[in-house]
């Protein structure tokens, strides 16, 4: 009798399956959409649409806006909460990483049910949406760029600190010469975790923006109300946009491992 | 001269947490000399390097430089440069940058003359001419000349070590700290860096401190050799001395082969030992226990009539250079190295030269520790708890059958809680590997054959901490964990003070 042997080829089956139908397939269908009109002909009509109506650009810009401004506060916040951290010889400090991490446990429209009651209570909510929003998303995504720079400062041996000091480099130099470029995977991963939900999470905007602030991602619920070729239309946009700003931050990165190596 | 101390130690002391690690440690280093730390991990070698380095600082006494106090000085601002046990390259730069990083954080002082032939003084950078010229000179010192460009990643151990040593070099420090920088090299590799690191010391005319564990790396390469045992200072002195010299026991099993025996000094400059009485040179008291060491390479091999001892060769080791024979003299064995052979079972006859016999004041004559008398009438002490005779703190008392003491003159004392200082001498401690058999536990932290025996230390392993020295015949291995017997009337016990709790 034939014994039955598992390749690698045949175990990857499933997961070719799975990438089949419910990444390739549902691709294709966006790009259908997006390049049809409402009779199922082909056209570019949304394309062109999309770029000669200010209003959508200015959507897209301002999401962006919000993104950036979303990750750079998260980054400022987090980088000397993951720094002291991971410095710390203190032995509970896993528990207080916990801390910063367990509200990604807690369901997320109750996080920002629990911020719009905070925010109503102080008498902001309606008066400073656009304050509100950044708010809601830097509380939302702040774990996200923690731990990805706590694991990577963690990572970075006592050793080399102590060399740095060795061959007179102080407090400053230390962290731009060492710590600072050694953290840039963990700053990389952290900025794609939180830079890319940032621009299409519209329940924040919604919730605490008291829904005068339209991001991106607001816009496309919308047209799928009505329209889904355009609605596919901008989608394709959006993962356009994501994936330029993905290979610009990835670029970026080796670009820096290809400067320190030049130097 | 003081001012040729480029290093002092004063009293430094050193715990991490509530542990001592240095205990007291005071020595000078003298200027332009190679010195190293010798001593078994765990002994404060490094903890000593990483405070003159300013990574730890002592929590008690003066590391002074040049004269002047650099206790609390940042390690940036210390004119020293470490080269790291485990090189600690910078991964994210290539060679060229490693090596430059400490010039480019330095600052110089420049002078120039202006239009009108005045001189002024301006505090600058190094300009990237300079620091080029002097990475490629310290790239040459090392022989990786060409590697500016290459990563960390893609060198051998042995070139990161030469890296790691051009980036301490290339900051032209007072002093070079080598943290046990061969450690993770092969042995020919090793010997060859030897040699480099000897020749380094030669051209740069700087004074080196080296850290190492390994004895003969440290006789190679230093002028001065302080050996460390648990944070304190052994010995200081030139290989030489050290090897020839050694002040006790320690130091004579750690560096190099030893015969070590107990001996008692019968006269004047006579000592007895292995059962015979031998001529020797140290001056001490008549009757005094002495520990003997004789190194193998220096006893002399006879017949056994000239012999002043003889003995049946039972083992015959070939060793390249050298054959290792072990003799059975009486119950004792000794260890000779010689180029001639001998067969086992022969009988051969041994002579020790005067002056090769080292006589040294033994460490340890009996343990005595801190104890209280517990409830039953047992007393604790070295993290345990013992059986003991307590009648002895009173000339002809007893026990009665409430457990109470009862006194010659009828007194009935409670002893619960007195405090006591309790002896045990070297021979009445017997260890067991059965952790329930013994009163307190611990791990063997040295073990010393002395010829007929071994002498053992038994660190217990609760808060005290204390260590019990004793005799034993058995073969134990280090870091063994054991449980420590002591009979019931081999414990000698003395009151501490004289109020007693009376009933």
């Amino acid at each position: 009798m034939k014994r039955l042997r598992f390749s690698r080829k045949t175990l990857g089956i499933p997961y070719a399956v799975f990438l089949l139908f419910f990444v390739v397939i549902p691709m294709l269908v966006i790009v259908f959409y997006a390049f049809t009109d409402q009779e199922n002909h082909f056209s570019v009509m949304n394309f062109a649409k999309f770029f000669s109506d200010p209003t959508k650009l200015s959507t897209i810009v301002y999401s962006l806006v919000i993104a950036l401004i979303t990750t750079v506060c998260c980054l400022v916040i987090a980088y000397p909460v993951a720094l002291i951290l991971a410095r710390s010889k203190m032995k509970k400090k896993s528990v207080i990483l916990m801390l910063f991490v367990t509200p990604m446990w807690i369901n997320f429209v109750l996080r920002v049910n629990a911020i719009r009651e905070l925010l109503n209570w102080i008498g902001l909510l309606g008066e400073a949406n656009y304050f509100n929003t950044i708010l809601g998303m830097v509380y939302d995504f702040l774990p996200f760029m923690i731990l990805p720079l706590y694991n990577t400062l963690v990572k970075i041996d006592n050793s080399l600190y102590e060399a740095s000091a060795d061959l007179g480099g102080n407090a400053f130099t230390t962290f731009t010469r060492v710590t600072l470029p050694l953290s840039m995977p963990g700053i990389m991963s952290g900025i794609t975790m939180v830079f890319l939900p940032s621009m299409t999470n519209y329940v924040v905007s919604d919730m605490l923006g008291n829904s005068k602030i339209t991001i991106i991602g607001k816009f496309i619920e919308t047209y799928f109300g009505s329209d889904w070729h355009m609605g596919s239309m901008i989608a394709l946009i959006l993962l356009i946009v994501v994936f330029t700003s993905t290979m610009l931050t990835g670029g970026f990165q080796s670009e820096e491992n290809v400067r320190g190596a030049n130097l | 001269m003081a001012s040729q101390h480029i290093i002092e130690l004063q009293n430094v002391t050193k715990y991490f947490d509530d542990n001592l690690v240095i205990d007291n440690v005071s020595f000078y280093v003298k200027k332009g000399e190679f010195i190293t730390f010798l001593g078994p991990s765990g002994c404060g070698k490094t903890t000593t390097l990483r405070m003159i380095a300013g990574f730890d600082l002592p929590s008690e006494g003066k590391i002074l430089l040049n004269g002047k106090d650099i206790s609390l000085l940042p390690p940036n601002k210390r004119p020293v440069n470490t080269v790291f046990q485990r090189y600690a390259l910078f991964p994210h730069l290539n060679i060229f940058e490693n090596i430059a990083f400490g010039l480019r954080m330095k600052k110089v002082v420049n002078t120039y003359r202006n239009e009108k032939g005045e001189e002024y003084q301006k505090v600058e950078k190094l300009s990237k001419a300079e620091i080029a010229a002097k990475v490629k000179k310290a790239l040459a010192l090392v022989d990786l000349e060409g590697f500016e460009k290459r990563s960390v990643a893609t060198l051998s151990g042995g070139q990161q070590q030469r890296v790691a040593i051009a980036r301490a070099i290339v900051n032209e420090p007072e002093i070079l700290l080598l943290d046990e920088p061969l450690g993770a090299l092969d042995l020919k590799m090793r010997k060859e860096m030897q040699i480099e690191l000897k020749e380094m010391h030669k051209r740069l005319g700087i004074t080196f401190i080296y850290v190492t564990h390994d004895q003969e790396e440290a006789l190679t390469m230093s002028d001065t050799i302080v050996v460390m045992a648990d944070g304190v200072v052994q010995q200081i002195g030139t290989p030489t001395d050290i090897y020839n010299e050694p002040a006790n026991t320690f130091v004579a099993d750690f560096i190099g082969e030893s015969n070590i025996f107990n001996g008692t000094i019968v006269g004047d400059r006579r000592v007895k030992f292995c059962g015979k009485t031998f001529d020797c040179v140290d001056d001490f008291e008549r009757n005094e226990k002495v520990d003997v060491v004789v190194r193998p390479e220096d006893i002399v091999m006879c017949t056994p009539e000239e012999g002043t001892i003889k003995g049946k060769v039972i083992s015959v080791v070939f060793k390249g250079i050298h054959y290792e024979i072990t003799v059975q003299v009486g119950k004792y064995e000794v260890v000779i190295q010689s180029t001639e052979c001998r067969k086992v079972g022969e009988v051969i006859g041994m002579k020790i030269p005067a002056q090769e016999i080292h006589l040294m004041k033994p460490k340890y004559t009996s343990n005595v520790f801190d104890g209280v008398i517990t409830k039953r009438n047992t007393v604790e002490f070295a993290d345990g708890e013992f059986e003991c005779d307590v009648t002895q703190l009173y000339p002809g008392s007893h026990i009665d059958e409430e457990d109470y003491l009862v006194t010659a003159t009828g007194e009935q004392i409670d002893l619960t809680g007195t405090e006591v200082t309790v002896e045990v001498g070297l021979y009445d401690v017997s260890i067991s590997d059965d952790e329930e058999v013994g009163g307190t536990t611990g791990n063997i932290i040295s073990i010393i054959y002395k010829g007929d025996h071994y002498r053992l230390i038994v660190r217990t392993d609760g808060e005290d901490e204390e260590d019990f020295v004793f005799a034993t015949d058995d073969l134990w291995n280090e870091n063994d964990r054991v449980s420590v017997v002591v009979p019931k009337d081999k414990i000698r016990l003395t009151l501490k003070n004289t109020e007693d709790k009376k009933r």
